[in-house]
């Protein structure tokens, strides 16, 4: 219980956070803000890793795990490289 | 390695998505923004790599590469036009990946082997402490239920979000009842939830909340067209973030909650600047009905006869003498890959001494910043792409505007028509110039379904035809004079 206090007061603090940060991204690069965001979302990775059955899991458990690493992995990965394509059109003047 | 060490490096992986966000407030330190945010995602998952090791590597392989090739390939060949379309798949595997998480977690805890389907229609007996004890096993099971909620809604609102966008799916179907049938699907899988909590073995529950998530997924997002597609995309952008988070509560695991809620706000915040872009509410673009009230304006009367329009030489001319001209871009220049010949038309302006900048509303284009993009593809300075409420109090300065494939959000009734169904949305004040002229294929209705005033108007000009051809017409014919 004293866990879950924990996370719940991290995840309302990140929620604040997240409103004082987004607030100040200019509307010029609100698209990659987008996939950028994407490609943190793509954090479900890790918790795909965890979540990832285990040798003796019954097979339905490592297949999820399967669609979970390969569905995070690609916004990890899409969303990092298209993310770093859009802003490099951004930074050359 | 030990629990606390690798919170603290989860910490730090936290951390480095911060100072990410935090570099894409300014264009200047976003590359290395970005770069941070990435170096993060390598620290969390590296560590998480230490600390499991009993996984069958086999799968996890496989998924990394399948995965990696994927995303890489797609993030290589995309086209900037069809940003909207990838950042909507995007979004949509992140709910997908959410929601198998909770799923594996679901099945993993409750010990079910299922085989065959039929498994799936035989409720198990659970183990007491299977979920934790008391509250702990309330909370982790309305967590697991919830992602699965969450994620499924992501993953087909977002599929459909893509086929609209990417022109496969054209017509909109919506459940009987509007609002009120997506109602009645979203109270059957919060009761499903509320069942699965009193009776965690109830496999039957675990399906139907999937099922009827996947399910207002599809006609959440069905009846939503075109122009609404922004806020559409940011809103499902929120929900991946959300499900991520949920998915960090069932795994007790805190890097997920951090990066979860830092999504999650952002895609709020770009819902909510798209909504008041287009002066509506969240409600009113999820169910309403835009067009209501304007069929009663007839287009006819407001055309007849005074619609005047010209040559791309005769603009030309224009042009020439101009000493300001903004442009306003829409999506139907991203339609007509229009952004390089625009470009060119604005390189032969500034050597002709014209000062030239761009004016860009929120909601043009289909995705947030969508234009932004198009135009920096084309290598136009950031620096000229001037906001909305930046570049209204100069258009009274400015001698041309050119209005490529925007419409509605130029349309002076926004403003002056009370009780026209965009009344209140704020526009361009394009009229305000000394010559407005509008590229367009015709003289028909934008997303709104409504006749624009602006193209009637004494000091507007009508081109008439492709975008892209007619801006290299101009230029062509500004390059001889």
């Amino acid at each position: 219980m004293e866990t879950l206090i924990l996370l719940l007061a991290l995840f309302v603090l990140a929620l604040f956070l997240g409103v004082e940060l987004i607030t100040k991204v200019p509307p010029t690069l609100h698209t990659p803000l987008m996939s950028g965001t994407n490609a943190v979302s793509g954090i479900t990775l890790v918790g795909a890793l965890l979540a990832a059955g285990t040798g003796s899991s019954p097979m339905l458990v490592n297949w999820l795990g399967f669609i979970a690493v390969t569905l995070a992995t690609i916004n990890v990965v899409g969303g990092y490289l298209v993310t770093n394509r859009m802003l490099a059109m951004f930074k050359r003047k | 390695m030990s629990g606390s060490l690798i919170n603290l490096i989860y910490l730090i992986a936290g951390i480095l998505f911060i100072l990410g966000i935090k570099g894409l407030t300014k264009p200047k330190t976003a590359v290395r923004g970005n770069f941070l945010s990435a170096l993060g995602m390598l620290v969390a998952v590296v560590i998480t790599l230490f600390t499991i090791n009993d996984v069958d590597f086999t799968y996890v392989i496989a998924g990394v590469a399948v995965g990696g090739i994927v995303g890489a390939v797609m993030a290589l060949r995309i086209q900037m036009t069809s940003m909207p379309q990838m950042v909507a798949l995007l979004n949509g595997f992140g709910g997908g990946a959410s929601l198998s998480i909770a799923l594996a977690e679901y099945v993993t805890r409750t010990g079910i082997n299922p085989t065959s389907i039929s498994d799936f229609f035989q409720p198990t007996v659970v183990a007491a402490s299977a979920f934790g004890e008391g509250a702990e096993a309330t909370i982790a099971l309305v967590s697991i239920s919830l992602t699965v909620l969450i994620g499924a809604v992501t993953l087909t609102g977002s599929l459909i979000a893509f086929s609209k966008l990417q022109e496969l799916m054209k017509k909109s179907y919506g459940l009987p009842g509007g609002p009120f049938g997506n109602g009645i699907l979203l109270l059957g899988a919060l009761a499903a939830v509320a069942f699965l909590v009193m009776n965690p073995g109830n496999t039957m529950a675990m399906v139907a909340i999937l099922g009827l998530a996947l399910l207002l997924g599809l006609f959440l997002v069905m009846p939503i067209g075109g122009a609404d597609m922004p806020v559409v995309i940011a809103l499902l952008n929120s929900y991946s973030g959300i499900a991520a988070a949920l998915a960090g509560f069932i795994l007790g695991n805190t890097v997920l909650i951090i990066a979860g809620s830092l999504v999650g706000t952002s895609g709020l915040i770009l819902t909510r600047i798209m909504c008041v872009a287009m002066n509506r509410s969240l409600a009113n673009v999820l169910f309403g009905k835009m067009a209501a009230g304007g069929e009663t304006i007839d287009a006819d009367e407001i055309y007849d006869g005074k619609v005047t329009s010209a040559q791309p030489d005769e603009v030309a001319m224009l042009l020439e003498t101009a000493q300001r001209v903004v442009i306003v871009p829409g999506y139907g220049m991203a339609m007509a890959q229009a952004q390089h010949a625009v470009r060119e038309l604005a390189d032969a302006m500034e050597s002709k001494g014209v000062e030239v900048e761009y004016g860009i509303h929120p909601v043009a284009g289909r995705m947030p910043g969508h234009m932004n993009v198009l135009l920096a593809e084309a290598e136009v300075p950031y620096d000229k792409l001037v906001e909305m409420e930046r570049i209204n109090p100069t258009f009274e300065d400015t001698d041309v505007v050119i209005v490529i494939g925007a419409n509605d959000v130029t349309n002076p009734m926004a403003r002056d028509v009370e009780g026209s169904p965009i009344y209140g949305m704020p526009i361009l004040n394009v009229d305000k110039a000394k010559t407005v002229v509008v590229i367009k294929r015709s003289l028909s209705p934008g997303f709104a379904g409504l006749p624009n005033p602006l193209f009637a108007m004494d000091h507007t000009l009508m081109v008439y035809g492709d975008g892209k051809k007619a801006v290299i017409e101009m230029t062509t014919a500004l390059n001889q004079l």
